[in-house]
């Protein structure tokens, strides 16, 4: 608490700190950190798949034994596609995501000291930073990482025998994940209890800032989900190491006949899917939060249907619970829950096709400000829509017999939590930063970050789904065994120099990162004009967040250019400024909106 | 060794650019209504850029996909690509316009003042129900198809084929005059008995055992897949048809072949698509490329999962009938 200062050492304000201000930024690092060695991987094995025959020295220099004269081994491309994907997914956009801006915003908007309980938010953070240690250890095994593909489907990532990745590699990937699931659920806990208890004087449920909504809602879906994930590694693990069958039968491998009789991998994919669904939510959810958050500040306006929005994030969650099986429409299991599956997988179409007009509408005649954060949350807008709607292509069962596991897929996820994620992601940095360090990111470098990313997303994956519809497989080493795609390899080679360029376009953010943070311009108290709680507190970080009482709050936090005549759009604004704090009591007869 | 060189590299480009932004002004951070304008006109240049490119993929990447469904169940799956492609592709170019035409034509300006509108019940129930609505029909018209292709229970005289997988090859097994497999197992492969047969059970000593797959012109064919190590995936695109082939369990997929390989090498497109392989390959010094079948293998199975395939070849009845003959049934060469 603020009235009692502790003497602080460096050791308890910067490492183990109990503080959600620090907690958040260690998440953002470490998040950024793995970012790196996620998005160099994805450009190694993106030069492999364009040059499949061409001899690199930047892989000669970091694959080690794993190439041969500057060309990758087919194992090395299959365990680089598989972490990349691990990294992706879990550290940057779950962890780097959910981690920093569930532990920066959720004190700070709704008006509380510090989390629930700051220790078990510190052991969150630590669980995840020993879990990526591990998973990056795993890099540097003698028979290479984890390769079965991030989804890690036995038998393949069961035995050593089927691909060298699967033994001490996949140990790791499990021991790490372990772990990091450990760190999500304290974490989870943490931010439901803290938006459930700890909510200011004023501030209703109803009230809450759609980030908050987002956040809280994101917890949820991952205590219910990765307990599942957690089991089933749990029991791929045993039988990896003890013998058991849960997921495998009737293995002939190496010259002889394994004894393990009973099990199906069909139970992994439902167990491994159930977290692999909502997961998907799990990283989009927060950004759209971020994005609603930002869109509204930006646009001057306040966000078009409010209660909708929620509505639409509960009813995500809820099918996204009951969804997974659409990953399985050809796993071998029963057709009838294929349409079942097909079902309400569609129904998930109507509350993003809600949010996507949503955000349209919030943009129409509003008074933009086109900030680097506000133009990523455009970018958002728009790769979610395009991928979106591919998405009605692939969860209808009968169309995905065709397409399953070809580009189609990587396009289309990549598209709709990848970019937009990530989008998401930076349009939050770029907005909070000021609250983070005290200063401000320069917005030159923010737009050549922007709109080469957003040049390179699409350049990456539009093309992307035709190569899907022409037939090719993911995960191939290389295409030139098979003449039908020889016509697909100028296209290949076109995505891959975005995939570089876009690549290397993330250094404007890295360089402005850390530049901003010591160099940039001296932040002011509400430097974007916004409504929420956290631009009452002061700019330098204090315990406690605020130095006297807890503020207290009387309106929800979208009143933009609110008027004095709601008719009327060229009376002047009620409060006299376009935007009202939520710590502004209501006006003698104005109606809270 | 160079491992190093290269972080030496990138170390040395970080630290001059540190040493150049001492001289950079940070100080320009938020946007005012002069980058308001210049980012509102990128947003319009930016989605000439996104249109020009979805158009050019849309018209000129037509010659690369697959051609027409090769089998009569595959039909309505092309029609209903065709429905679904259509309608998010009219979705998708309205709502990428909004997006970045209110970008540009909402650019912030001093003088403009935002609209203050928070709700509409009417436009959210607009947009509630119009998804639902289409919906409904792709849902419809998706299930209907779904259980068209995976329902294989009325069809008596389909011929059955076991379609086998292993690291890394394909195996295939014709249930011979009896048109029923024999059992198998792991448990039962020895020498040149490489899928498993269980040579005891009667139903096995007509099957006969093959490398590559000849299937009839118009008559069903009931797919069986095993897998002997790791999860593969039969993937036959041009036949609109995939299914995994799972170690422990029997899957099962059906199609009726619809046109022979001589037909579909006299395709149009087909034609179209196979002459500019044909040109690139030319240029490389290649063998020239003939259109075949093919079975792919579609889940990631190890090393060598990019080279995983069996030729698919179908034929007229007669010419399967004589082919089929030629080939010896298990019991002749499992002694």
């Amino acid at each position: 608490m603020s009235e009692h200062h502790h003497k602080e050492t460096f050791v308890t304000k910067y490492i183990f700190s109990q503080d959600h201000k620090m907690i958040a930024k260690q998440f953002l690092v470490t998040g950024m950190f793995m970012g790196i060695i996620g998005v160099l991987m994805s450009m190694l094995f993106r030069m492999q798949i364009a040059w499949p025959e061409k001899s690199f020295s930047i892989v000669e220099a970091f694959l080690g034994h794993h190439q041969t004269d500057g060309i990758m081994d087919p194992d090395i491309y299959l365990a680089l596609v598989t972490i990349h994907g691990t990294i992706m997914v879990f550290f940057v956009l779950t962890a780097g995501l959910s981690g920093t801006f569930s532990n920066l915003l959720i004190p700070l908007q709704i008006g509380a000291r510090d989390m629930a309980s700051g220790f078990l938010n510190m052991v969150s953070y630590w669980l995840f930073f020993i879990s990526s240690v591990v998973m990056v250890i795993s890099l540097f095994v003698e028979a290479g990482p984890a390769s079965a593909g991030w989804t890690i489907y036995p038998p393949l990532s069961a035995l050593p025998q089927a691909i060298p990745g699967s033994g001490t590699g996949m140990t790791l990937w499990l021991v790490s994940m372990a772990i990091f699931i450990a760190s999500s659920l304290i974490g989870s806990l943490n931010y439901i209890v803290t938006v459930l208890n700890l909510r200011t004087k004023g501030m209703k449920m109803t009230r809450l800032p759609l980030t908050i909504w987002a956040f809280f809602i994101t917890a949820i879906i991952g205590v219910v989900s990765f307990p599942v994930l957690l089991s089933a590694a749990l029991l791929l693990l045993f039988d990896r190491s003890f013998g058991t069958s849960f997921y495998l039968s009737d293995i002939f491998i190496s010259g002889e006949v394994l004894h393990y009789q009973g099990g199906s991998p069909v139970l992994f994919e439902h167990l491994f899917w159930f977290l692999g669904h909502p997961e998907v939510y799990i990283v989009l959810i927060p950004a759209l939060g971020l994005t609603s958050e930002v869109i509204s500040t930006n646009a001057r306006k306040p966000i078009f249907g409010y209660r909708a929005m929620i509505g639409s994030i509960i009813a995500i969650a809820f099918l996204s619970t009951i969804v997974w099986g659409h990953h399985m429409f050809i796993s071998g299991m029963n057709p009838f829950l294929g349409s079942v599956f097909t079902f309400t997988t569609l129904l998930i179409a109507i509350p993003s096709a809600v949010k996507a007009f949503n955000y349209v509408t919030t943009l129409w005649k509003g008074n933009l400000q086109l900030n680097p954060a506000m133009l990523f949350s455009i970018g958002l807008v728009s790769t979610f829509v395009t991928g979106g709607l591919t998405g009605l292509v692939l969860g209808d069962s009968a169309l995905d017999i065709n397409i399953h596991d070809t580009y189609f897929v990587v396009a289309h996820f990549h598209l709709v939590m990848g970019v937009s994620a990530i989008f998401g992601m930076y349009a939050g940095v770029y907005h909070w930063f000021p609250k983070m360090y005290g200063r401000m990111m320069n917005k030159t470098l923010g737009y050549w970050h922007f709109w080469v990313s957003i040049i390179c997303a699409y350049g990456v994956f539009w093309p992307m789904h035709f190569i899907g519809l022409a037939g090719l497989p993911r995960r191939y080493y290389t295409n030139t065994n098979f003449p039908m795609f020889d016509d697909l390899s100028d296209i290949n080679v076109v995505i891959t120099v975005f995939a570089l360029v876009g690549g290397l376009g993330q250094l404007f953010f890295i360089a402005n990162f850390f530049i901003s943070m010591y160099r940039g311009e001296k932040a002011t108290q509400n430097p974007w004009k916004s409504n929420t709680l956290e631009w009452t507190t002061p700019v330098e970080h204090i315990h406690g967040n605020w130095p006297g009482k807890l503020p207290e709050v009387h309106r929800w936090a979208y009143d933009y250019s609110k008027r004095i005549d709601s008719k009327d759009d060229d009376s002047d604004y009620l409060h006299g400024q376009d935007f009202v704090l939520q710590t502004t009591p209501l006006l003698e007869g104005e109606e809270e909106s | 060794m160079l491992a190093l060189f290269y972080i030496f590299i990138a170390v040395a480009i970080a630290v001059s650019f540190w040493q150049i932004t001492r001289i950079m002004d940070l100080r320009s951070v938020i946007a005012d209504d002069k980058d308001n304008a210049k980012q509102g006109k990128n947003a319009i240049y930016f989605m000439v850029f996104l249109y020009a490119m979805m158009v050019y993929c849309l018209i000129f990447m037509n010659v690369i996909m697959l051609p027409e469904s090769a089998s009569i169940e595959g039909e309505h799956d092309d029609n209903l690509f065709s429905i679904t492609f259509w309608l998010i592709g009219i979705v998708q170019f309205i709502m990428q316009f909004l997006i970045f035409y209110f970008t540009f034509k909402y650019r912030g300006e001093k003088t403009r003042k935002a609209k203050f509108y928070s709700d509409s019940h009417k436009l959210e129930a607009i947009w509630t129900i119009s998804p639902a609505v289409v919906l409904v029909v792709l849902i419809g018209y998706g299930l209907w198809q779904w259980n068209n292709v995976m329902d294989l229970s009325d069809n008596k005289d389909a011929l059955v084929i076991e379609v086998y997988s292993q690291q890394f090859r394909w195996d295939a097994r014709y249930a011979g005059e009896d048109n029923t497999l024999g059992l198998g197992n792991v448990n039962y492969i020895k020498g040149i008995n490489t899928m498993g047969v269980d040579m005891s059970d009667k139903n096995s000593q007509d099957d006969k055992q093959v490398t590559e797959l000849y299937l009839p012109k118009g008559r069903k064919i009931h797919f069986k897949f095993r897998s002997q190590d790791v999860l593969h995936s039969a993937y036959m695109p041009h036949f609109r048809a995939q299914m995994n082939c799972v170690p422990g369990m029997v899957t099962e997929f059906g199609f009726t072949p619809k046109y022979t390989t001589e037909e579909m090498r006299l395709k149009p497109e087909v034609v179209d698509k196979t002459a500019g392989i044909n040109k690139i390959r030319r240029a490389k010094g290649e063998d020239p490329y003939i259109f075949d079948f093919l079975l792919l293998c579609n889940k990631i199975c190890g090393a060598s999962h990019y080279n995983m395939q069996m030729k698919i070849t179908v034929v007229e009845p007669d010419d399967y009938d004589k082919w089929i003959a030629e080939q010896p049934t298990l019991s002749s060469v499992i002694k």
